[in-house]
């Protein structure tokens, strides 16, 4: 019997994967990959066996299929003869229009509200807040389907423009007219335009007008910024600033409105002709309706967002700032804003991200986003169920995380430099 | 506990996961109740009444195919769908029937993988137009805007139809027939198009009815029956000879008041094989002897179930015409049971 006891041998016991701590947690991890794994694996093979069962096949060969159904709002041309595929393209474009105008409006409006909220005037501040929680606490599609109610009860119908005695008639010298189908703007037109071009193997066109109007106004603004770098070398080297603002503004103004001279640019009213408004710009009121109620909510949560962006930055700051003189819409501008910023805008992507995906609700007033087009009417009129609805959700990941992945970029770019 | 619980619910998922591909019939029987898809709502073919019963034409199919099943014409499920979803829930197995104004294409029979198993009702689209606007013909409908439900046949129909004549549109897609009528009575479109048979509903449900017209053009062929799910006949068969029972029935002048009478035994084989006292048609279709009388019982024959609900004494006032039997000069008509 020997007495010496050996240090304990490390014989490894099953058991110790679960009871060792050096162990536990990998062997957690592999049981997790494996449930996922598993879980996965049954999902595909439901799918494999429910497709089977169904006698339907998994491909997406419906998209160069002749649709048949017109769409009505558009960006590029588009009809009842043009595939599955295009009209899929025509949503998405509706799709992205509504976002960008959505998060254009619900950043201006949200962020005036925000700032309003503060104000130290009790009136403005409760009415404020009085709005901000009306929109952030009902449901969206209330708010959609309200506002569409009230555009298309409440407007005036195209035939009460017409008679001797209209009850409604333009607004605007005759230029705007509102009613209960959409509001028709001027739209520009030019008597000696350039025509378009078709790229993409003539999948859409792209006007050389517009081209034109950019580049030049492009133009304009990069010798504008020239000339302002050049004046504030000039400061530094003599202490004056030479005055440049007029001639930075006729930079950019004279060479436009000399291309639009050439162009032939006028203006196109619409018109009352036979059930409707023919020529201008019409804006739907589907697209209306959507735009409005998407912005007013989303711009309820951007003020909130806003508010707290501002109130984290200390009192001291700006009571700095007025002692050193400056007045309360410098302060902001120069000395809260962009502090707040940093706060702002990482949940301010989310808002963006929100409104996107809450378009998808479009389908409730008949405007022709991508759900609409593929989730709907494609997905009915072939039946391909899994096809267009992996589809759909592809299309709105590669949204979000453009979306996500712009507005990162820029946050990182705004965000306090540590070192 | 926990774990068995977790299995049990594994089971149960992997178990419903599949699509019932065949045994409708089994399972109907043993859910007790028939799922039968209707529209969410148009009088006259399918919508609930003040208590809440669903009642129309199409929901007749249901409730007779639910007798001739089940022995019991209220054992029905009824499952309003939009005229987008209906397909999905059919496809899905989520109702064994579809009765819901559905218009017999090829690519619906084919493609979709569905059994159309006969129609009820022949129609045709038409558009709806207030009076006030003048208009006499669809041809003169250019550049009018135009409510239509998506996902239907109609919406096809109406694109081809403008394309043809070389005039234009602005379609404005609704999900629903509520949706489109609040619409068209708010003047945010011109004229309201489906099948014609819809459209006397809709139009039947205004106000005013006498404000608005139906214009003369029938654009289109609309077919429409009850379907069901391709693969499984024995099922698929059940739902078309319950039909044809109904407009035999119509054909032979069984009525329900005369069909005790007449299932005591007549000297009409036919009559006699419809309703069971010879011949042993319901063992072939795996239902008992009385299947059929049972389906006439629930709602009458074919043409009482027209009269009762969408019928010329009806506010919707549809005339028989093409749907007349074809002894009567239209195209209903039942092959034989033999
Ligand atoms: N027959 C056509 C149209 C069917 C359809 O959806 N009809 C409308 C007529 S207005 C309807 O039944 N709507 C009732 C509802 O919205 O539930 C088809 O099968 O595609």
């Amino acid at each position: 019997m020997t007495t010496l006891t050996d240090p304990p041998k490390a014989t490894f016991r099953l058991s110790m994967l679960l009871y060792d701590t050096r162990y536990r947690s990998t062997t957690i991890q592999i049981i997790v990959l494996i449930a996922f794994m598993l879980g996965a694996a049954w999902l595909l093979n439901n799918v494999r066996v429910n497709l089977a069962l169904a006698g339907k096949d998994f491909n997406f060969g419906f998209l160069q299929q002749v649709s048949n159904f017109d769409i009505g709002q558009r960006l590029i041309e588009y009809s009842s003869t043009s595939t599955y595929g295009r009209a899929t393209i025509i949503g998405l474009l509706n799709t992205l229009l509504i976002a960008v105008m959505g998060c254009f409006a619900a950043t201006v409006v949200g962020v005036a509200v925000g700032i309003l909220r503060l104000s130290p005037n009790w009136v403005i501040s409760r009415l404020m807040a009085v709005y901000v929680e009306m929109f952030r606490n009902v449901p969206i599609l209330l708010w959609i389907l309200l506002i569409m109610g009230v555009l298309s009860e409440s407007l005036p119908q195209p035939k009460d423009f017409r008679g001797e005695n209209p009850t409604a008639s333009m607004s605007m010298f005759d230029s705007v007219a509102v009613t209960n189908r959409g509001i028709y703007i001027p739209e520009p037109l030019f008597s000696k335009g350039l025509g378009d071009i078709p790229v993409f193997w003539n999948s859409f066109e792209i006007s050389l007008d517009l081209m034109a109007i950019l580049a030049v106004l492009f133009a304009g603004l990069l010798i504008g910024k020239l000339i302002k770098t050049r004046a504030m070398q000039i400061q530094a080297a003599t202490g004056v600033l030479p005055k440049t603002g007029l001639i930075r503004l006729a930079l950019v103004v004279i060479p436009v409105l000399l291309v639009l001279w050439i162009l032939g640019f006028h203006l196109g009213y619409p018109a009352l002709k036979g059930f409707n408004f023919q020529g201008g710009t019409r804006l739907g009121n589907p697209l209306l309706a959507l735009w409005i109620a998407l912005s007013l909510y989303t711009a309820a949560f951007i003020a909130e967002i806003v508010r707290a962006g501002i109130m984290a930055i200390s009192k001291g700051q700006s009571e700095a700032a007025s002692a050193l003189g400056l007045r309360p819409n410098k302060i902001m501008n120069l000395v809260i804003l962009p502090q707040a910023m940093r706060v702002i805008i990482p949940p301010l992507i989310s808002q963006y991200l929100n409104l996107t995906k809450n378009s998808s609700l479009a389908v409730a007033v008949g405007y022709a986003d991508i759900t609409s087009t593929l989730g709907n009417t494609t997905l009915n009129q072939t039946g391909r169920e899994l096809e267009a609805i992996l589809l759909l959700m592809g299309c709105y990941l590669a949204i979000s995380l453009i979306v996500s992945t712009v507005m990162n970029a820029y946050n990182e770019r705004t965000k306090l430099r540590e070192r | 506990m926990k774990k068995s619980v977790f299995i049990g619910a594994l089971t149960v998922a992997s178990l419903t996961a599949g699509i019932a591909a065949a045994g409708t019939l089994d399972d109907v029987k043993a859910r007790g109740k028939l799922n039968c898809g209707v529209s969410t709502g148009l009088v006259g073919f399918a919508s609930p009444d003040a208590n809440g019963k669903w009642e129309g034409y199409d929901v007749a199919i249901c409730r007779a195919v639910a007798a001739a099943v089940l022995g019991d014409n209220t054992a029905v499920e009824f499952v309003p769908l939009s005229s987008k979803t209906r397909f999905t829930a059919l496809a899905s197995g989520e109702v064994d029937v579809l009765a819901r104004n559905t218009t017999w294409t090829l690519s619906r029979d084919v493609d979709l993988k569905f059994d159309f198993v006969g129609v009820n009702y022949y129609d045709g689209q038409g558009f709806l137009i207030p009076k006030s606007m003048g208009v006499t013909s669809a041809k003169e409908l250019d550049g009018a805007t135009v409510c239509i439900q998506s996902g239907t046949t109609t919406e096809l129909n109406l694109a081809d139809y403008f394309r043809v004549n070389g005039i234009s549109y602005e379609p404005v897609p609704v999900e629903g027939n509520s949706e489109a009528q609040k619409l068209y009575l708010a003047g945010a479109c011109d004229t309201l198009t489906t099948d014609g048979s819809a459209l006397a509903a809709t139009r039947a449900a205004f106000e005013k009815p006498d404000d608005h017209i139906v214009l003369p053009e029938i654009i289109s062929k609309e077919p429409l029956g009850p379907l069901v799910r391709h693969g499984d006949n024995e099922w698929g068969d059940i739902v078309r000879w319950t039909l044809n029972a109904l407009i035999s029935a119509e054909e032979y002048d069984i009525t329900s008041a005369n069909i005790e009478e007449l299932s005591k035994g007549t000297n009409n084989p036919e009559i006699n094989r419809i309703l069971g006292t010879e011949g042993n048609m319901g063992e072939m279709l795996g239902l008992d002897a009385d299947w059929a009388k049972r389906a006439i019982m629930s709602g009458g024959n074919f043409g009482e179930i027209f009269e009762a609900n969408i019928g010329e004494k009806t506010p919707i006032g549809l005339s028989r015409g093409l749907n007349a039997l074809w002894t009567e000069g239209g195209l209903i008509y039942s092959p034989p049971f033999r």
